[in-house]
Formats: structure tokens, C-alpha cells, sequence
């Protein structure tokens, strides 16, 4: 809004300092528990610190042990990867899809269908049914399935073998991932208006396929951007349910990941400036990826 | 036999969208749908949505059936003779933690109503001057607000736990409210919103009859952004219910539901008739938040996109 000052200084004085009531406790949160972990992070990463003792200066010796002589911390990060490689595009690309499917029903299927969808993400920690699911012993859910059935012989130790982990732990995740970026995409694209696809229909646009690459995906680019930083932000903070499914540390380290480790790092064993060098890491990781897919997106139905 | 029912659902469906299309558009529209496109979306659909919805209804259904159905092998899926001993049970579980079950129900629902409340108020008060005055430094502000969207609690645990630990507010109901506060999803999604649908023709006119911008905040933005807030509360709701501080709350007597969740749930198949029971009690709330919310929710976020 241009020139929203009228009056004199007394006025303009008034107004600026409502503004910055209106915005101060906003701000000083966002300061305090945003702002300043970061900074922190940055800087203890450079020192050893246990909350006890004094700081003391190490240099860059953190990034060094992480890199050179932390298996751990390595096959965390390769989880994470993974992981997020995985469940992001998934998740993204699925939270879409659904919304553009379920943008043909009529208002009140679609309600009750993105209520389905979005279910397992509303009621937040449900994932213990998984955990009942894959239990150990017979009485699980999928055990008890493929005994009944003869695929198997005797119950699998699903949670505690660092063959299944991985791949149930993303399923999972992948089933909790139609969230606020499944909304979104619905909302948008109810959004779009349907001039637009008549006149692509006049333009000669012959099929759903094409209709959407030329019209439904270039007026959705600011949202699938939005979709997606949510999904990176998810992707790579996962820890709770890996932590929740295969304990911590899982068998072998199989789904360990980034974060659960330096939260292990730092509120088990006080490893402060090392587990800050690791966040460090992680804020960078999520920063490119952040970069580059906001390149990418920008880049859809040119 | 299912694959009639699955014909049949298939049938109707497919009725259905063609009957929109005829009705609603015009028939260049209908020409961009094909039959065996239709198949295999409703398909799709179905099986995902199964997918998705199953484990929630097989959830509701074990925490009704007596300790014999839980045990039987192989596990049914129905519950045959329903039974509310699984949720009768649940106070007596907790005795050894010599705090009653009603203590943690307080606290989930105390934390997430204040949070909530603040976060609506605090969020779009900083979203209106984000988007509608003249001070310095917004669009910088608003660019960090954006980037900040990435940043979990989860990401920041270790050095938002050493800021708690020096202002002493471990073992306080602070850990729970004070880093969602800061949570920039709010700010963005109320900002966003603002910019598209509240002109900036009503705010001058509320000016020149001299009001301020407290008084334009209070009387005029606010009212008009109530599908937004709504959405906040949705989602500021949703994430502080199911919150699990970790390290930060020792004390049994300010531990909400999910730490008595992961509690039960730690005592294997003998007690998953109570440990979904607690998921139950775990999932009503947020439903019935979306249920209130959601017309206005997926109204609102149309304005969510990230301009770059």
C-alpha cells in the first residue's frame, strides 16, 4: 500500500510505531528461537562444548570427525539422503496428483476424499498402528496376513531387520505426507479458472495430459513451490518415526537419521559443539536443495 | 464378486465426472477426457484411499474388541462383541505414574488452546504489517519468513534446547509454546493471504476518517481474514496436540498425551487394546478441528504459492 500516511510527523510517528508493536512479538520470537539457533549453531560448531566446562576453539576439527571419522554420523547422513530423496519427490509429486485427480468430483465427493486423504496427517502420532502392524511375532497384523496365506513360514522380526526398515519406515512416512501441501494443491487448483480451459480446448488442447502441462502446471508454479519447500522441510527433519517404529539406534543404524543423531549427540551426551556442527550440515543441505528446486519449478511448463 | 463391486463403484464414478463435465462445461471441455484415462484414476483413487483410511478404521475398531478378540490368530479385522474395556482401563495403567490420566488430558488441551489462540493473534498481527505498512526492512523480513518455512523444531532441537536450558524454561509450559510462536508458516500463509483479499482501497478510507493501525487491524483485517485464521488454528492446532518435547520435560505432571501414548504403546500386544485407545482419545480432537475448519481451509490457502 503506497502512501498510506496522511498528516503530519506526529501522525506518521503514531503509525510507525503501532507497526512496530503489531510486528515486535512476532519478531522477537522469531529472533530468539529461529534466528539465534542458527547463528548459534554456526558459531558453537567451532568449539567443543558440554554446557559444563568453558567453550574451547577446535576450528573446523568437528567437520573434519564428521567426515572422516564418524561412520555413524555417515551412515546417518546416507539414511537421510536417501530418505529424502525418496519420500520427497514422492510425497510431492503424489500430494499433487491426488489434489488434480480429485479436482474432477463434485464438490462434496472431493470433501469427503481429500478428508480420507489427509487424514493420517491430521491425526498426527496414529503411525503406532504401524508399529502394531509390523510387530514381531504372530499377532501382527502383516505376519499373521502372509503366514495365513503361506508366503512365509515362520514370523519376521519386520522392525528389527535392517532389511525392512528402510523401505517401511518410507512408507509410512509417505502415508502421513498428504499434509498442508495436499491443501494447498486442492485449494489452488479449484483456483484455476475455467476460461482458462476452455480456451486451451479452443486452442486445440487434446487431452488431459496435455491440458495439464500447458495450463493446469504453469498457473500452479507458485504453489508446487510452496508443496515443495514443505516437503524438503519434512523430508529432512524426519527422526520421530523411525525413532518411534525401529527405536533408537535402529538395528545397524538402518534408519538413523541425520536429526535423530544429533539430537542424540546433544541431549545424551552433550556433544554440543559437535552436535551443532551437524545442524550446520543439515541447514546447508536443506538450503541448496531448497535453491536448486526453486530453479526446477520455475523451470515447469516453459 | 468384488470385482462387480469394483465395476459398479467404477461405473458411477466415471458417471458422475462425465455428468459434471456435460452439465458444466461446455462440450470442447468433455473432448479432453478419455474413458480408459477415467478407469484408471478412479482405480487409483480407490486403492490409495483404502491405503490411507484402513489402518485409521482397523485402529477405531481394535480399541473396542475384549482382550479374547485381541488375541486371537490369526487377528480379525471386525470386532465381533464391542467392548468399552479398553478405554475404562486406561486410568488404571497410569497409576504407577501417580498422575492421573485427566492431569495430561488438561495439560494437551490447555497447551494447544493457548498456543493456538496466540499463534492466530501473533502471526496475523505481524502478517498485516508484513503486508500492508511501510516499515523498514519488511522485505527482508519477509524473505527470512520464507526461507524460515524449512526449518522444523526438529532441525533446530540442539540449540533451541540450550536456549531453554539457559533461560531456565525447562520444566515449564514455555518448551511447548514459545517455538511454535515462532513457527513462520502462520506469518507467510496470513500474509499471503492478505495481499490477495483485503484492498487497499478500505484500509485508505478507514485512514482519512483517521484511524490508526491498531484500530484498522482490529476492526476492519481482521474480520476479513477469518477463513485464514481458521486455517492457523487448523494447522497451529494440529502440530502442538501431537508435539513430544524431547529433553526439555522431566516433570510428570506437565507431560501431555503423547508422552502417556508412547508410554502405553511401549507395552507390546498384550496392551494394544488400551495403546489404541489413547491413539483414539489422540485422534478426535484434530478431527473435529478439520471438520470446523476445513471449508474455509481449503479456501484460504488458494493464496499460499511462494512468489520467486
Amino acid at each position: 500500500m503506497k502512501n498510506i500516511t496522511l498528516g503530519g510527523k506526529k501522525e506518521r510517528f503514531r503509525d510507525n510505531l503501532q507497526c512496530y508493536i503489531m510486528l515486535a512479538p512476532f519478531a522477537l520470537l522469531f529472533l530468539i528461537f529461529l534466528v539465534l539457533p542458527i547463528i548459534a549453531s554456526f558459531v558453537l560448531s567451532f568449539f567443543e562444548f558440554d554446557m559444563v566446562s568453558t567453550p574451547r576453539f577446535t576450528g573446523f576439527s568437528h567437520y573434519f570427525r564428521m567426515l572422516f571419522d564418524d561412520e555413524v554420523f555417515l551412515t546417518t547422513a546416507k539414511n537421510t539422503l536417501i530418505f529424502a530423496v525418496i519420500t520427497g519427490p514422492a510425497g510431492f509429486l503424489l500430494s499433487f496428483v491426488l489434489a488434480w485427480f480429485l479436482n474432477e468430483f463434485r464438490p462434496f465427493t472431493r470433501t469427503v476424499l481429500s478428508f480420507m486423504f489427509y487424514c493420517p496427517a491430521l491425526v498426527g502420532n496414529a503411525y503406532y498402528i504401524w508399529q502394531v502392524a509390523f510387530s514381531n511375532d504372530s499377532y501382527g497384523y502383516i505376519n499373521s496376513l502372509l503366514l495365513s496365506m503361506g508366503f512365509i513360514t515362520e514370523p519376521l522380526n519386520w522392525l528389527r531387520d535392517a532389511a525392512y526398515t528402510m523401505p517401511i519406515v518410507i512408507m509410512v512416512q509417505l502415508w502421513m505426507s498428504m499434509g498442508v501441501s495436499f491443501l494447498a494443491n486442492i485449494s489452488g487448483l479449484q483456483n484455476i479458472g475455467q476460461d482458462m480451459y476452455e480456451a486451451g480446448a479452443i486452442d486445440g488442447i487434446r487431452n488431459r495430459w496435455q491440458e495439464l502441462w500447458y495450463i493446469t502446471l504453469p498457473s500452479m508454479r507458485h504453489m508446487l513451490l510452496f508443496s515443495a519447500v514443505i516437503q524438503i522441510s519434512s523430508a529432512f527433519s524426519v527422526s520421530q518415526l523411525p525413532i518411534a517404529l525401529a527405536g533408537y539406534p535402529s538395528v545397524s543404524n538402518s534408519v538413523d537419521t541425520i536429526v535423530s543423531y544429533l539430537s542424540d549427540a546433544g541431549t545424551v551426551r552433550y556433544e554440543m559443539g559437535y552436535a551443532s556442527a551437524i545442524s550446520v550440515v543439515l541447514f546447508l543441505i536443506m538450503i541448496v536443495t531448497r535453491i536448486v528446486v526453486g530453479k526446477l519449478i520455475n523451470k515447469v511448463g516453459d | 464378486m468384488a470385482v462387480i463391486i469394483a465395476e459398479k463403484k467404477t461405473g458411477r464414478f466415471l458417471h458422475r465426472i462425465s455428468g459434471r463435465r456435460s452439465r458444466g462445461l461446455s462440450q470442447s471441455r468433455r473432448y479432453t477426457r478419455s474413458k480408459v484415462g477415467n478407469f484408471f484414476y478412479v482405480c487409483f483413487l480407490i486403492l490409495l484411499g483404502l491405503f490411507s483410511v484402513v489402518p485409521l478404521v482397523y485402529c477405531v475398531l481394535t480399541s473396542f474388541k475384549p482382550l479374547d478378540e485381541l488375541m486371537i490368530f490369526p487377528p480379525r479385522f471386525s470386532v465381533s462383541r464391542p467392548t468399552m474395556q479398553n478405554y475404562l482401563a486406561l486410568p488404571g495403567l497410569l497409576s504407577n505414574l501417580r498422575i492421573p490420566l485427566s492431569r495430561y488430558i488438561f495439560n494437551s488441551l490447555f497447551i494447544s488452546a493457548v498456543t493456538t489462540i496466540l499463534y492466530v493473534l501473533i502471526s496475523s498481527m505481524a502478517a498485516f504489517v508484513l503486508s500492508k505498512s511501510h516499515v523498514r526492512g519488511k522485505k527482508v523480513m519477509f524473505l527470512a519468513v520464507q526461507y524460515a518455512l524449512l526449518f522444523t523444531p526438529f532441525t533446530l532441537a540442539i540449540p533451541q534446547y540450550l536456549i531453554f536450558s539457559y533461560t531456565r524454561m525447562i520444566d515449564t509450559y514455555f518448551v511447548y509454546i514459545l517455538p511454535y510462536l515462532a513457527s513462520t508458516m502462520g506469518v507467510f500463509l496470513m500474509k499471503q493471504y492478505m495481499e490477495g483479499s483485503i484492498p487497499d482501497a478500505i484500509l485508505e478510507a478507514a485512514r482519512i476518517d483517521g484511524a490508526g493501525y491498531f484500530r484498522m487491524f482490529w476492526s476492519i483485517v481482521l474480520p476479513m481474514v477469518k477463513p485464514c485464521c481458521m486455517t492457523l488454528m487448523l494447522f497451529g492446532f494440529r502440530d502442538v496436540w501431537s508435539a513430544l518435547p524431547n529433553g526439555t520435560i522431566f516433570n510428570e505432571s506437565l507431560k501431555t498425551l503423547p508422552a502417556v501414548m508412547s508410554q502405553i504403546t511401549a507395552g507390546g500386544i498384550a496392551r494394544s487394546g488400551s495403546a489404541m485407545a489413547v491413539t483414539v482419545i489422540m485422534m478426535i480432537p484434530p478431527i473435529l478441528v478439520y471438520l470446523v475448519s476445513q471449508s474455509n481451509v481449503l479456501e484460504s490457502m488458494n493464496s499460499a504459492g511462494i512468489k520467486e
